[in-house]
C-alpha cells in the first residue's frame, strides 16, 4: 500500500509541476494586444505591483463585490496558507524555526479552514443565483477541500497516526526512496485527496491562482498614451503596410 | 415605443429572483449578407461553420491572452454576478456576468480542455450546436461591455473581453448583428457612423454659425478641413444633429473661440467613434482609427482632441497609439506614424479629451462664466461606463471622475451626486452602449436603465435634480429615448459642454 501510494505521489506531483508551469508558459506567452486595465488603474508599474499585493493578500476586489463570500473565501485560503506552513515539517529536518513557530496556529488554522469552506458551500446550495452558476466540480471541489481538512482534524484530535513514521516516509520519498506508512484509513484518505487535489490543479479552475497575475484587466499599468504598447503579431500589420 | 413598459423600481435594492429564459430571443436583427460582406466577413452561415468557429476560438486564444486566462480563471465565486444591469433589469439569469461568459467558457472546456473532452457533464462543457450559437448571438448582444463586472471580480475578469470575442467568433462564420456591422461599413465609405456627407456636415455647421451668432451677437466659428489649425476635433457624428449632443458642439467651439485657439473639424474623418471596439475586430479597431491619424496628417494639425463619447475616448485613449501610433514612441519603421509624432505637439498629451482642454484653460484663467445661466438646473453627473472603467484624464488615476465635476462645478452652481453606489468606477451603464443603441434591442435597453434610473429618480425626490450630465453620445441618445418612459422629461439630460455653454462668456478676455 505505501508503495502504491508513493506511486500516485510521484505521478500527480509531476502533473502539477509540469501542467502548472506549461500553463504558465502558455500564458506569459501569450500577447495581450491592448491596454486594459480596469479603473481604479495605477499609473506606474509601482502602483501595479501594489495593486496586485492588495488582490492577494486581502482580496481586494472580493470585499467591494460580495462581503460574503469575501469573509468566507479570505478565512479558507489564509488558513490553508497557515496550515500549508504548517505540514512544512514532514518535509524539512530540521524543522525551521518559524514552523516549529507556527505549530499552534497551525491547527486553529485547520478549524478556520473548514469553516471558509462551509460557508462558501452554503452560499453554493441556498443562494439561487450561485447555484445556477454551479458546475457539478464546483461542489466535488468544495468537498474534496473539506474532505482534506476534515480528515486531518480527524487524525489531529482522534486517532493519531505515528507521526515520526509519516515524516520518514515523506523525508524518503524526498530522495527516491519509498518507505513504510503506517496504516491507518484516514491518513491514507487524507493524503490520497491532497494529491489528487494537485493532480487537477492544472486543468481545472484552480488556475485562478496563477491566473491573476496574468490578468491584463489587473497587471497593467494605465500609460497608453505615455507608452506605446504594442503586441508582436500586431506590430507586423505595421511593417505590412 | 409606447408599448414598452419599463420594470418597477425597486423598493429595497434587493438582487432580483431569476426569471430563466425572460430574454430568450430578445436578441438583434441578424445582418443580410450585403452588410456582413463589405467588412470581409462571410454572408451567412455556411455548412462548415461550427469547425470554422472552434478554430477561431482558437486562434482567438492564443492572441489575447485575456481570453485565455478569463477562460481558465473564474471560480464561479459569485461576486458578479449581481452586478450587470441588464440582469437587474431583465433577472434572466444568463444575464449574470459569470453566466453570459460560462455561453462560452462551457465550449472552450469541451474542445480545448482535457476534463471537459473526457467528462463534460462534471465540468460544465457542452458541445457547440447550432442552439449554443443562436444562445452566443441572443445573449452576447445583450451586453453593453461596459466592464462592471470586471471591478467585482477578484481576477478582473473581463465580460466585455469574453463578449467581443463571441461577436468577433460569430462574425467570422457570417453571423453578425446588423446595427454594428452596417455602421462600420458607413464609416468606410463615407466617415461617419450616421453617413452623413462632407458637403451636409459643412451646410450644418453653416447653420450652427448662424444661430450662434444670433443667440449671442458673436461670430463663433465651425470650421471644417482648415489645413494649418493648431487642433483637430474629433467627435461623435451625433454631435452634428442630434439634440441634445448638439449643443454641447456648440460648447466646444466657444470654448475654442474665447481661447483663441484655431481648430478644425475634418470632413474625411468626422467620426470619433469606433464601431470596430464593438465587434471586437482588430484591423476594423485599426482601420477606423487610421482615419484620424490621415486626416491629422493632411491637415498638419499639432493637437488631436476629442469630443464627448465614452466607447470612443476608450478606444482614443486606451488604444489609439497601440493602433496607430498617435502617442509616443511609434515603429521607427512605420513612416506614417513616425511624421505623425514629429508633427504633434508633445507637451500635451495626444490625443487629449475635450474636458482636459477645457479644464485647463479653466485653469489658466483663459476662460470666464456667469454660473446664474446654470441656475435653473440643480445637476448631476452620470460617468459614463467606457470613460470610467475604461479610460482616464488628466494623467492621474481618477482623473476622468475629477475634470467632469470639477468643470460642471467651475460653469454650474447647484451640483449633487447620485448614490455612490452608482458613480465613480461602479457606475451603471446606460443601458444602450457596446452596440445596443438600436430599436430592435429596445426592450433590453429599457430594462438594462433600470439601476440608473432608480438612483436618478432618487435625487430627483430629494434633492430636485432636474438634468443629468454626461460626456458619451451614446448616454444622451439613449436616455433620450428611455427617460420619457421612465418618466422623466427627455430634456432631463445632456452634455457637459452644453452647461459649458450656458455659462461662458464670449469676448471678455
Ligand atoms: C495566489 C493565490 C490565490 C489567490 C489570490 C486566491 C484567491 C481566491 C479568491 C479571491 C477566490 C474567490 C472567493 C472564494 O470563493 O473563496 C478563490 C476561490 C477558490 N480558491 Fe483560491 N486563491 C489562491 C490560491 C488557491 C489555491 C492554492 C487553492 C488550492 C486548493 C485555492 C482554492 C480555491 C477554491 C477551491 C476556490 C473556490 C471556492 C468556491 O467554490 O466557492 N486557491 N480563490
Ligand atoms: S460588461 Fe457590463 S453589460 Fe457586459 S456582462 Fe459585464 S456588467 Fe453586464
Ligand atoms: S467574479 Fe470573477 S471569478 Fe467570480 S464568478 Fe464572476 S467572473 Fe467568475
Amino acid at each position: 500500500m505505501s508503495t502504491l501510494l508513493a506511486i500516485f505521489i510521484y505521478l500527480s506531483t509531476l502533473v502539477f509541476v509540469v501542467g502548472l508551469l506549461q500553463r504558465i508558459r502558455d500564458y506569459a506567452g501569450t500577447p495581450a494586444p491592448l491596454k486594459i486595465p480596469t479603473t481604479p488603474a495605477p499609473t506606474t508599474g509601482g502602483g501595479v505591483v501594489l495593486r496586485m499585493v492588495r488582490e492577494v493578500v486581502f482580496f481586494e476586489s472580493l470585499f467591494k463585490g460580495n462581503l460574503w463570500t469575501w469573509v468566507s473565501g479570505w478565512l479558507f485560503h489564509f488558513s490553508m496558507l497557515l496550515v500549508v506552513f504548517r505540514h512544512l515539517r514532514y518535509f524539512t529536518e530540521p524543522v525551521w524555526g518559524w514552523v516549529d513557530f507556527i505549530q499552534p496556529f497551525g491547527i486553529y488554522a485547520g478549524i478556520t479552514m473548514v469553516a471558509g469552506l462551509l460557508g462558501l458551500l452554503a452560499r453554493r446550495i441556498f443562494v439561487e443565483r450561485i447555484r445556477y452558476i454551479s458546475t457539478p466540480s464546483d461542489f466535488l471541489m468544495l468537498v474534496l477541500l473539506i474532505g482534506i481538512a476534515s480528515s486531518g482534524l480527524l487524525m489531529k484530535f482522534v486517532g493519531h497516526p505515528d507521526v515520526i513514521m509519516v515524516k520518514n516516509y515523506f523525508l524518503g520519498l524526498m530522495h527516491l526512496s519509498i518507505r513504510e506508512l503506517p496504516s491507518n484509513f484516514v491518513l491514507y484518505a487524507h493524503l490520497s485527496m491532497v494529491f489528487t487535489l494537485l493532480l487537477i490543479f492544472p486543468m481545472s479552475k484552480l488556475l485562478h491562482a496563477p491566473g491573476l497575475f496574468f490578468s491584463p484587466s489587473r497587471n497593467q499599468a494605465d500609460n497608453p498614451r505615455e507608452k506605446r504598447h504594442i503586441a508582436p503579431w500586431a506590430a507586423k500589420l505595421e511593417s505590412e503596410k | 415605443m409606447a408599448d414598452i413598459a419599463p420594470p418597477a423600481y425597486r423598493t429595497f435594492p434587493i438582487i432580483p429572483e431569476l426569471k430563466p429564459g425572460a430574454m430568450e430571443g430578445k436578441g438583434p436583427f441578424v445582418a443580410p449578407d450585403k452588410i456582413n460582406e463589405a467588412l470581409g466577413f462571410p454572408g451567412h452561415l455556411e455548412d462548415d461553420w461550427h469547425d470554422k468557429a472552434i478554430a477561431k476560438m482558437g486562434d482567438l486564444l492564443s492572441r489575447y491572452r485575456s481570453l485565455k486566462v478569463y477562460m481558465d480563471a473564474c471560480v464561479h465565486c459569485g461576486a458578479c454576478s449581481d452586478k450587470c444591469h441588464y440582469f437587474i433589469g431583465t433577472q434572466d439569469p444568463k444575464n449574470m456576468p459569470v453566466a453570459r461568459q460560462d455561453l462560452m467558457r462551457s465550449v472552450y472546456r469541451r474542445y480545448f480542455t482535457l476534463p471537459g473532452k473526457l467528462f463534460p457533464k462534471l465540468v460544465g462543457a457542452r458541445d457547440l450546436t447550432r442552439e449554443v450559437l443562436d444562445e452566443w448571438f441572443n445573449y452576447y448582444h445583450q451586453c453593453s461591455e461596459c466592464r462592471r463586472c470586471s471591478v467585482f471580480c477578484p481576477y478582473g475578469i473581463d465580460t466585455a473581453e469574453v463578449t467581443m470575442a463571441a461577436r468577433e467568433i460569430l462574425d467570422s462564420v457570417g453571423y453578425g448583428q446588423k446595427y454594428a456591422n452596417e455602421i462600420i461599413g458607413k464609416v468606410h465609405k463615407i466617415g461617419n457612423n450616421l453617413g452623413l456627407p462632407g458637403p451636409a456636415l459643412i451646410d450644418t455647421l453653416e447653420g450652427l454659425e448662424e444661430d450662434v451668432k444670433e443667440a449671442t451677437g458673436v461670430d463663433v466659428r465651425f470650421p471644417m478641413d482648415v489645413k494649418g489649425a493648431e487642433v483637430l476635433l474629433i467627435t461623435p457624428s451625433a454631435d452634428f444633429f442630434a439634440e441634445p449632443h448638439i449643443d454641447s458642439l456648440i460648447g466646444y467651439a466657444k470654448v475654442f473661440h474665447a481661447t483663441g485657439t484655431s481648430w478644425t473639424l475634418s470632413s474625411m474623418s468626422s467620426e470619433a467613434g469606433n464601431f470596430g471596439l464593438f465587434i471586437g475586430n482588430y484591423d476594423q479597431l485599426r482601420t477606423i482609427a487610421m482615419r484620424i491619424r490621415q486626416a491629422a496628417l493632411e491637415l498638419g494639425v499639432k493637437r488631436i482632441v476629442v469630443g464627448e463619447c465614452g466607447h470612443a475616448w476608450r478606444v482614443a485613449y486606451s488604444f489609439w497609439n497601440t493602433l496607430t501610433g498617435v502617442g509616443d514612441g511609434a515603429d521607427p519603421n512605420d513612416r506614417f506614424a513616425q511624421m505623425l509624432q514629429k508633427q504633434l505637439d508633445h507637451r500635451y498629451k495626444q490625443p487629449s479629451h475635450i474636458c482636459e482642454f477645457t479644464w485647463d484653460m479653466i485653469q489658466d484663467e483663459r476662460l470666464v462664466f456667469d454660473k446664474s445661466k446654470n441656475d435653473k438646473y440643480v445637476i448631476t453627473y452620470h460617468d459614463s461606463c467606457n470613460v470610467a472603467r475604461g479610460s482616464n484624464m488628466g494623467g492621474y488615476p481618477g482623473g476622468q471622475f475629477d475634470i467632469p465635476r470639477n468643470i460642471i462645478r467651475a460653469v454650474a452652481n447647484n451640483f449633487v451626486e447620485m448614490d455612490s453606489s452608482t458613480s465613480y468606477e461602479r457606475t451603471f451603464c446606460c443601458g444602450g452602449g457596446g452596440g445596443l443603441l438600436t430599436d430592435d434591442l429596445m426592450d433590453v435597453r429599457v430594462k438594462g436603465a433600470l439601476p440608473r434610473m432608480e438612483k436618478l429618480q432618487q435625487v430627483k425626490d430629494e434633492e430636485g435634480v432636474n438634468f443629468m450630465a454626461c460626456i458619451c453620445a451614446i448616454c444622451k441618445a439613449q436616455f433620450t429615448k428611455v427617460l420619457p418612459i421612465y418618466g422623466f422629461d427627455r430634456k432631463v439630460v445632456g452634455g457637459v459642454h452644453q452647461l459649458v455653454s450656458n455659462a461662458i462668456q464670449l469676448g471678455v478676455k
